[in-house]
């Protein structure tokens, strides 16, 4: 069996020509871009039979993003969890996650295609700081469009992004929140296309995004398979990852899908609590209907309006899911469940303490995922994504634990609002 | 129903463009935008489109998004836009909806078509969907005899200009710049190439929107095109209105101005 697959190999679950994965996928988007999707489709085919862009790619990296990450055998949480668990470390990756890899190769590609800006959409951040550091490394122009609610939140990555030379463009329209800032990224592109590359930050959206986002992720399930094989002789039982449009999941899950022994889970943001409002798990709670370019799950109401999710984790909180995904949970080869902020907060605080490693919010949803399989499923081996660094996440820790302050007695105390706001100058 | 072939029928034997007004559903409020496109039929649109609110117009500029935003806030139902367009209809002015697609698969898209045919509407323009993905929205208005209208973009391939001129019925609706709904100060110099291109490949009418926002633009776009489509203009007017009446007056005000625009072009 070839450990090592080549990053054009076709992929049995598609997607077909016109971009779908089952029912799912394709493209919805105005004519205005459909030369320029094309355009993009058709190159992107190209440099995957490129092996000189291919080797650069994987050159880029290893010398630049320091992949492949470890995986990394974590005894004792998998002591506490009693069950073996397995760390893909992306968490290591140059800029602290597993998007470092879509975005040199979106920003590689960009290049190839002679364009000479790249725009990108981004949550909490990390997706317009790895685009912006990708735009840097390659010397592209860069423009990020970030709802106005998220740059209050987050205004340490706004500072980042700008450290980095991207312009930071606030929206202010809807819910002033990721789906908005994609939307205004789109009017962005659709005026600016023949300079400009969508860098689109997920494994969602119209065709090829889903499939292109895939193949430059799918090296974490293409190492972490490999890796688990050297370290244990085995595949895993089980691969886990967390899943918000789902880039890191279908990265780690391509390598995995042929293989029947496999069990593949995806876990959604839980927010509040599925029986609530409060949510982003749109697999288990949305409906089938049309959301930035692609038939998927959306979470939407019954006129068919997207209805705003909640996740205290930025990167999870979209109300559309990345269509393979939606075909694979169809299909019933991978199952997706939500996990509330509870139990990923709990679980943020377990792997810290455990293992001394502090994982992102979103990455946190993910170990919350597999302490809750290890219990169904004792004795057996989980391979986890742990996507990304908790660093960008210490502003909600310091809430939700209270942490912060130091009293003379030891015990943390909650941090100052003024004391939050200094640092995240 | 009236059918927008009625239409550019009537404007073609009158020697001139047929002016195309939009407006969202619900904005202000159900009832004040019925009122609205009556007073811009009262004041010379050929046909209108009523817009169907979507939370997220990846193709409106500032101004249509932020009339949609208020309709939805206001509670706008994909029933009350079919009810508007019932009442615009009544009129006898053709009718068409203007909406992205998740609202039409939400509602059902035979039913939807169903629905509309009922109501008196004349047919569907779909800014997101093109015919690559519209099979079951073009079997479905087959089915009702209501009109297709696809987009055509400055980037369309001569290809893809054929390929969607063939699936349309009523007009071609061809999208003047690369960009977003909104008023623009001068025409742009894609339209007239693009309608060229469009002409080539079919014989049915083809419209100019995006951006026309004065007579004078009107005028320009009426000499190379079959009809002139505002949007963007008709909404400011509403927006920057100090009350109601006023911004009807407004509207009948600018109304005037394009019809006399598209009679000169
Ligand atoms: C560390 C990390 N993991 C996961 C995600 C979720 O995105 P995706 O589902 O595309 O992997 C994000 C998004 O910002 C992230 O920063």
């Amino acid at each position: 069996m070839s450990t090592t697959p080549t990053l054009d190999e076709p992929d049995v679950n598609g997607p077909d020509e016109r971009g779908r994965f089952g029912d799912f996928g394709g493209r919805f988007m105005p004519e205005a871009l459909m030369a320029a999707l094309d355009e993009l489709t058709a190159a992107w085919h190209e440099a995957m039979a490129d092996e000189a862009f291919t080797a650069e790619f994987q050159r880029m990296l290893r010398e630049y993003a320091g992949v492949p990450s470890l995986l990394y055998d974590a005894t004792k949480l998998s002591e506490r969890a009693g069950a073996r668990i397995l760390l893909k470390r992306e968490d290591l990756n140059h800029t602290g996650a597993h998007k470092i890899r879509n975005v040199l190769g979106q920003a590689l590609l960009t290049k190839r295609m002679g364009k000479t800006r790249m725009i990108a959409e981004t949550g909490a951040g990390q997706h317009g700081v790895a685009t912006a550091t990708a735009a840097a490394y390659l010397g592209l122009d860069c423009t990020v469009y970030m709802g106005e609610l998220d740059t209050e939140r987050q205004a340490l990555n706004v500072a980042r992004m700008q450290l980095l030379g991207a312009e930071v463009i606030p929206v202010s329209s809807g819910s002033r929140t990721l789906k908005d800032a994609i939307n205004e990224a789109i009017r962005d592109w659709v005026a600016s296309v023949d300079r400009t590359a969508y860098c689109f930050g997920t494994a969602a959206g119209p065709h090829p995004f889903p499939a292109m986002v895939r193949d430059f992720c799918r090296g974490i399930g293409d190492e972490a398979r490999a890796q688990c094989l050297e370290l244990t002789g085995a595949l895993p039982d089980s691969v886990v990852a967390c899943v918000g449009g789902g880039s890191n999941a279908i990265g780690l899950f391509t390598a995995f899908l042929q293989d029947e022994s496999v069990d593949v889970f995806g876990f959604e943001a839980g927010g509040d609590g599925v029986d609530t409002e409060r949510h982003a798990a749109t697999i288990w709670a949305g409906e089938v209907g049309v959301l930035h370019g692609a038939r998927t799950y959306v979470l939407q109401d019954e006129d068919g309006q997207t209805v705003e999710s909640h996740s205290i984790s930025a990167g999870l909180d979209y109300p559309g899911v990345g269509p393979q995904h939606a075909h694979l949970a169809h299909i019933g080869r991978a199952t997706y469940r939500p996990v509330t902020d509870t139990a990923a907060m709990d679980a943020m605080a377990l792997l810290a303490r455990t293992e001394g490693i502090i994982p992102a919010i979103e990455s946190a949803h993910a170990v919350a995922g597999a302490m809750e399989l290890a219990r169904e499923r004792p004795g057996s081996t989980i391979l986890v994504n742990l996507s990304g660094r908790g660093d960008k996440d210490m502003g909600t820790a310091i809430e939700w634990f209270g942490l912060g302050q130091a009293s003379s007695d030891g015990t943390p105390e909650p941090a100052t609002e003024e004391q939050i706001a200094e640092g995240a100058k | 129903m009236t059918s927008t072939a009625d239409a550019f029928a009537r404007t073609r034997e009158e020697g001139r463009a047929a002016l195309v007004g939009y407006l969202p559903a619900g904005f202000p409020d159900v009832a004040g935008s019925i009122e609205a496109m009556r007073t811009m039929v009262d004041s010379g649109c050929d046909v209108i489109e009523v817009g169907l609110p979507y939370s997220d117009p990846v193709m409106d500029g500032p101004t249509i998004q932020a009339a949609a935003q208020r309709a939805l806030e206001g509670g706008i139902r994909t029933r009350d836009v079919l009810r508007t367009v019932e009442a615009v209809a009544a009129t006898g002015t053709p009718t068409v909806v203007m909406t992205y697609w998740n609202p039409v698969e939400r509602y059902g898209v035979e039913r939807f078509a169903a629905d509309l045919a009922g109501a008196g509407g004349a047919g569907l323009i779909t800014p997101d969907l093109t015919p690559d993905s519209g099979e079951e929205w073009i079997a479905a208005a087959d089915s009702h005899d209501l009109d297709k209208i696809f987009l055509v973009a400055p980037s369309s391939t001569d290809e893809r200009l054929r390929y969607t001129a063939d699936a349309c019925r009523g007009f071609v609706y061809a999208t003047a710049v690369m960009g977003v709904t909104g008023a623009r100060t001068s025409t742009s110099d894609l339209a007239g190439p693009l309608v060229a291109r469009t002409r080539a490949v079919t014989d049915l009418p083809v419209g100019v929107g995006l951006g026309v926002s004065s007579g004078e633009q009107a005028a320009e776009v009426a000499a190379f095109a079959d009809a002139v489509i505002v949007g963007s203009a008709f909404v400011r007017a509403l927006l920057d209105a100090e009350d109601r009446s006023a911004g009807l007056k407004a509207l009948a005000v600018l109304t005037e101005d394009l019809a006399s625009g598209v009679r000169r072009g």
